[in-house]
């Protein structure tokens, strides 16, 4: 186990050393100069000179990037460049938005897509069944930002019960908070519950196939019991798997639906940030996400070790 | 994501009948046809508009402006006169061309990589591997961002985000599955007559996972019309006067309390695009690996 560890922490951390010098290659190295494509090519020599000060582009690359990197560790990321505010104040502002609109959306599509997944599978070939695949198809093809602008349609401008957009802000109250993020949360979790009743369903129908699963039905175990204690267990396994790699499409997600509904969380500040050029920030969120991507699947992984041993050999054949 | 149950039978389902056999087996198969059909129908539409379209897409009737779905105007116009109808029609052509070329560029880069990594194993097995988890850190609207933060918004960089996103895919899948073919006794025939790497991998790999890549191609490509849609959407992909289904619902949403009707027909065209394209896929997939049939 702790060679696995070993490894997999090996491979962590090269993946988010990766990643980092990639974003800081694209952002800061590939445009020759950050501060002209910050401020635009007729911009005063005076003002690039203060930028660049600012930036600290007098230094080489290398050194930089390493001030980066280590101002991450310290929680010091430098100055917003449009907002003049510490980037690291601006984040966590926005992550009060984007943490939990994410964990509603991860919520909901558990709460929607688990128990489908186990009813279609138990109910194979039944109505039930063919009606869960055809809400996986429907929702896995609808684009979930027309599925949110269809619900604003429905709910905001026919119905008015919920808000078309914007965020109440914590300061006003739980509710209104919670209730600005419902329906971008639902919006979020529609393609995700699909992806994971589909998942669920096949891999239940899987383990029901078994041997011990037969054995424990011919031990006298009834079919809900030999589903609820074998099955559905087992099949978590691959099902946590897809929730993993789906977190990626939640956070593209994200980034789409926030700016559908006006909520200033990380995903519209990261596009704020591109219309006002502020690569300092640009580069922080999109570190942050990207690395966030690669935290949740290396915990995945170890979570799926813990679950199954007999993952925790080589790399191979995953 | 390929299981090894995947990888396994990817090896001659397809060949065991003849090429009549499997195409009456696709032709009765309700998946492959009905996904074909809506598939069939977009393809056309995009080649039409290539040569015609009712109306011009740029030229603006700004009295004729925000009309309802009429005989002339089958889904009427938007808000500088245009027609909807014509516009959906150019904007097919945009989805096709920018998610085919995108998916080309993954598979184009992720095949020979996947395939690499698994007749060379070792470090390069593993650096390729690392490569992967680190692309797949990025999706496609990120990279997007990243691109449109150094070259500002356009076609072609998205193309290229939504490419970078689909070659860990398919260097997994072909990895994958080419490992398990690596282990195989006619593969081992064919190193013991002498052949090396590079001609095992093109004349036996290959040929042997093709099947798997083209299902999942058609899912890559349903993934990179969303894709696509999403980013248009946002303003960071396809730029005006181009038509783009994503921008069409961007402008229908701030037009919601006027006319609400120019949010519906680019969403349901997405929506049967990429309902298409799946059903395709499922359908290919049944076809050509009867083996994975039972898990459905």
């Amino acid at each position: 186990m702790s060679v696995f560890l070993a490894r997999r922490l090996v491979a962590l951390f090269l993946t988010l050393l990766g990643a980092s010098l990639a974003v800081f290659l694209i952002l800061e190295v590939l445009p020759g100069d950050p501060a002209t494509v910050m401020l635009g090519i007729g911009a005063q020599e005076d003002s690039l000179a203060a930028l660049r000060a600012q930036l600290g582009l007098d230094r080489p690359a290398w050194q930089r990037y390493l001030v980066w990197i280590w101002g991450w560790f310290q929680g010091d990321l430098g100055n917003s460049y449009a907002y003049d505010e510490p980037v690291i104040k601006i984040i966590l502002e926005r992550l009060r938005v984007s943490l939990p609109l994410a964990l509603m959306a991860i919520t909901l599509s558990t709460a929607i897509g688990l128990p489908l997944g186990v009813l279609a599978a138990a109910r194979r070939n039944s109505l039930t069944d063919v009606s869960v695949m055809g809400f996986v198809q429907v929702g896995v093809a609808i684009p979930n930002f027309w599925f949110a602008i269809l619900m604003i349609l429905f709910f905001s401008v026919f119905l008015k019960v919920m808000p078309a957009g914007g965020f109440a802000g914590w300061d006003a109250g739980v509710w209104p908070a919670i209730k600005s993020l419902i329906l971008p949360a639902v919006a979020l979790a529609l393609p995700q519950a699909a992806i994971l009743a589909r998942v669920t369903r096949s891999s239940v129908l899987e383990v029901m196939r078994e041997d011990y699963v037969r054995t424990a039905r011919a031990k006298g175990l009834t079919f809900a019991a030999a589903l609820w204690r074998h099955a559905v267990r087992n099949a978590l396994i691959p099902v946590v798997t897809i929730m993993g790699l789906q977190f990626s499409f939640l956070l593209a997600g994200t980034i789409i639906i926030e700016n559908v509904f006006y909520l200033p969380g990380l995903g519209r500040l990261i596009f704020q940030a591109i219309a006002q050029r502020d690569v300092i920030v640009v580069k922080d969120v999109v570190v942050l996400l990207a690395g966030a991507v690669v935290l949740v699947n290396f915990i995945v992984d170890m979570s799926y070790a813990l679950l199954d041993p007999r993952l925790r050999g080589g790399g191979h054949g995953q | 994501m390929a299981s090894d149950g995947a990888s396994d039978g990817a090896s001659d389902g397809a060949k065991e009948g003849g090429l009549g056999e499997v195409a009456a087996k696709a032709l009765g198969n309700r998946s492959f046809v009905i996904g074909g059909v809506l598939t069939g129908v977009l393809i056309v539409v995009a080649l039409v508009s290539l040569v015609w379209t009712p109306y011009s897409v740029i030229d603006m009737d700004i009295a004729g402006k925000l009309r309802v779905p009429s005989a002339a105007h089958w889904f009427g116009t938007d808000q500088f006169g245009r027609d909807v109808f014509s516009m959906m029609m150019v904007g097919a052509q945009n989805s096709i061309a920018v998610s085919l070329v995108a998916v080309g560029v993954g598979a184009g880069f992720g095949v020979p990589l996947g395939a690499l990594a698994a007749a060379r194993g070792g470090w390069l097995d593993e650096t390729v591997m690392r490569f992967n988890d680190f692309a797949f850190a990025f999706p496609a609207v990120l990279s997007a961002v990243m691109i449109t933060a150094l070259a500002g918004p356009g076609a072609v960089n998205s193309i290229i985000a939504i490419g970078i996103f689909n070659i860990p895919v398919f260097a997994r899948l072909t990895r994958g599955g080419a490992l398990a073919i690596w282990k195989r006794e006619f593969v081992m025939a064919a190193r013991v007559a002498g052949k090396n790497a590079v001609r095992i991998t093109v004349e036996h790999i290959l040929p042997n996972v093709a099947s798997i890549l083209i299902v999942q191609a058609t899912i890559q490509f349903a993934l990179a019309i969303l894709a696509e849609a999403g980013l248009s959407y946002l303003g960071l992909g396809t730029q005006p006067p181009q038509p783009s289904w994503g921008k069409m619902l961007n402008e229908a949403q701030t037009l919601m309390f006027l006319a609400p009707q120019l949010a519906i027909f680019p969403g349901v065209a997405i929506v049967l695009t990429v309902l298409g394209l799946n059903l395709l896929g499922d359908g290919l997939r049944d076809v050509l690996d009867p083996r994975l049939r039972r898990l459905r």
